[in-house]
């Protein structure tokens, strides 16, 4: 992550040796997604922060290992899985820190900008609130994804490598657990479970970012009210509570359409160890809850962007 | 083609009605300044000259329609909207990539001259500089911008008399050539009198005049009058009177200048005191609300 820019970069440099008008239209894109992570530094010291301290503690479990785990004797069958829950707890641990990350980002990237006035300097420059808007979007949508992928990839290899320290030390052989542990395997699953999660919560950044767009002042409590509110009155006007269970269905509903949970004859998900055949892409991107947040997303999107325009300092 | 050209341009708040139905014309190459007392709407019309406020009447800028085509009037346009909006949390060398970035018209090599005549440290947060450092880094910035319109709302705000000084000289040796045009706000009119080519006067939403320098130089005379010659020069219909030490001070719009000779010590007067007296004799102007002036 280059947050230190003393440097001039190549990109900037050209752009006094070309036309005016040849600006790719791509540029304020890619450095206004650059402003923000200049501006927002929690957006990848968090989850780095986090990736450190489960290193911490994997480290400490190699040094005093837990009597009755490990390499103990176990069922071969379950073998894999035991040895791969440490692997699962760090991608785990990171895929929740950033999404606490980026809902606290998205509350605030709309109303920062208001609230320190500088909203006047980004519309002083030929940045439109289109881009502005995308820009800001990409982050919890695209940016903050890869970065937890990247840094989870990176430290499950470093795992790897000190267990294997670990067992060489201990005058065992490491070739057992390098080919019991499916790290490439649970990494495409990881891919593909960032993917899914990024989708279907997709219109609740979108939400977050249109009320910190609107909101004069408590973005937490306008993103939030509005919903308890409906449920309530759902509830004591009609006795019934579907407003709710569809809210719970955006956080967690994710699972029953992208994966398969229950398939006969076999024992259920352990979500510590999913294999590449329990995956169903094609289910998830046929199930109308996916395209209903998705258009949701973009409904949001394209208010923030009108709404943009009439923003001013608060 | 009018670099800026209004006509009925309105704009309420509720019930409030902030600019009231203005023409305007301002034509390429020109330094307008724009004065009136708090509250009198030029924040307001710059805003919509700007394009960060939707408008009732007519407006182009630059040949577009500010309010509908902002972001590509900007590449034509720079402004420096108040000496407090550069983000608190940027580097100084960031605010020059981001530029850089983003603006086709930003000249990085001249801006990194601009920069090298301050004590403004390339590493440096924008929350770590001074008042002046940060409007110094601004008017950088801003420089650097090839920009066929530059508008400024209040750009010396609390700022001490040096930097305004600085400000303004650069503004002028630097930045100014016939091709461009700046629009400026501000309080210290006096500071600023002999760097306009135009000055519009602002109240209640209304311009109350607006002519060129030339104009406003041979149409405005005061004079400080002979004790015996009172009557007499008032009976030449002055347009505003003041006493100072003793003696009188008229202020005439379109009377000879040797006629008035004759009457007492003859001087063109400063905008500040033209500003005085026009707004005090806006019906209803308590003394008080016309600040700055003077």
């Amino acid at each position: 992550m280059n947050t230190q820019s003393d440097a001039v970069p190549e990109a900037s440099r050209d752009s006094q040796g070309i036309a005016p008008a040849a600006m790719s239209p791509t540029r304020p894109m890619y450095w206004s997604v650059r402003r923000e992570l200049w501006e927002n530094r929690s957006l990848y010291i968090a989850p780095l922060a986090v990736a450190a301290l489960g290193l911490f503690g994997f480290l400490i479990s190699l040094i005093f290992p837990p009597k009755d785990s490990g390499l103990a004797p176990l069922d071969p069958a379950y073998r894999p899985a035991a040895l791969a829950m440490p692997y699962s707890h760090a991608a785990m641990l990171l895929i929740l820190t950033a999404f606490i990350v980026g809902i606290f980002y998205s509350l605030d990237a709309l109303h920062g900008e208001r609230r320190d006035r500088s909203i006047l300097f980004w519309k002083s420059l030929p940045v439109s609130d289109l881009t502005t808007v995308l820009s800001k979007a990409s982050i919890p949508l695209l940016v903050l994804p890869l970065l937890v992928f990247a840094i989870t990839v990176l430290l499950q290899q470093i795992m790897r490598l000190l267990s294997t320290a670990a067992l060489l030390m201990s005058g065992g052989s490491a070739v057992t657990m390098w080919r019991q542990l499916p790290l490439f395997q649970m990494e495409l699953v990881l891919l593909y479970a960032l993917a899914v999660m990024t989708l279907w919560y997709a219109p609740l950044y979108g939400w977050l970012l249109l009320v910190s767009g609107w909101a004069r002042r408590t973005t937490f409590l306008w993103a939030v009210l509005p919903l308890v509110a409906i449920g309530l009155v759902e509830r004591i006007t009609f006795h019934s509570s579907y407003f709710g269970s569809m809210l719970k269905d955006r956080l967690i509903g994710f699972a029953a359409d992208a994966f398969v949970l229950h398939a006969p004859g076999s024992p259920p998900l352990d979500p510590h160890f999913i294999l590449l055949n329990q995956l169903t892409p094609g289910r998830f991107l046929s199930s109308p809850g996916l395209w209903m947040g998705l258009a949701v997303a973009a409904a949001c999107l394209v208010a923030a962007v009108r709404l943009r325009r009439y923003r001013e300092p608060i | 083609m009018a670099c800026i050209e209004a006509r009925g341009l309105r704009k309420a708040f509720g019930t409030t009605v902030a600019v009231d139905g203005i023409d305007l014309r301002v034509e390429e190459g020109r330094i307008l300044g724009l004065i009136g007392p708090n509250g009198a709407g030029k924040t307001t019309a710059l805003n919509a000259i700007l394009g960060l406020t939707p408008y009732q009447g007519e407006l182009m800028v630059l040949g577009r329609d500010p309010w509908t085509e902002r972001d590509q009037l900007m590449r034509d346009v720079s402004f420096v909207a108040d000496v407090a909006v550069l983000p608190r949390w940027m580097r100084v060398s960031q605010a020059l990539d981001y530029v850089a970035g983003v603006h086709p018209r930003f000249d990085r090599a001249k801006a990194e001259g601009f920069l090298a005549k301050t004590t403004i440290k390339r590493a440096s947060k924008v929350r770590e500089l001074s008042k002046g450092m940060v409007a110094q880094l601004h008017l950088a910035l801003v420089m650097a911008i090839d920009a066929k319109l530059l508008v400024l709302d209040e750009p010396t705000l609390g700022l001490d008399i040096l930097y305004r000084k600085q400000f303004y000289d650069s503004l002028l040796n630097d930045y100014f050539d016939r091709s461009r045009t700046i629009v400026v706000t501000t309080h210290q009119v006096e500071e600023i009198q002999d760097v306009l080519t135009d000055v519009m006067f602002i109240n209640r939403g209304r311009i109350v005049l607006h002519c060129s320098m030339e104009e406003f130089e041979s149409r405005y005379v005061e004079v400080t009058v002979h004790p015996g010659q009172v009557a007499a020069a008032r009976a030449l219909k002055p347009i505003h009177e003041r006493q100072v030490f003793g003696r009188s001070i008229l202020l005439f719009d379109g009377v000879d200048r040797q006629q008035l000779a004759a009457l007492g010590d003859v001087r063109t007067p400063s905008i500040a005191d033209l500003f005085v007296a026009v707004m005090g004799n806006q019906a209803g102007m308590a003394p008080g609300m016309v600040e700055g002036a003077a």
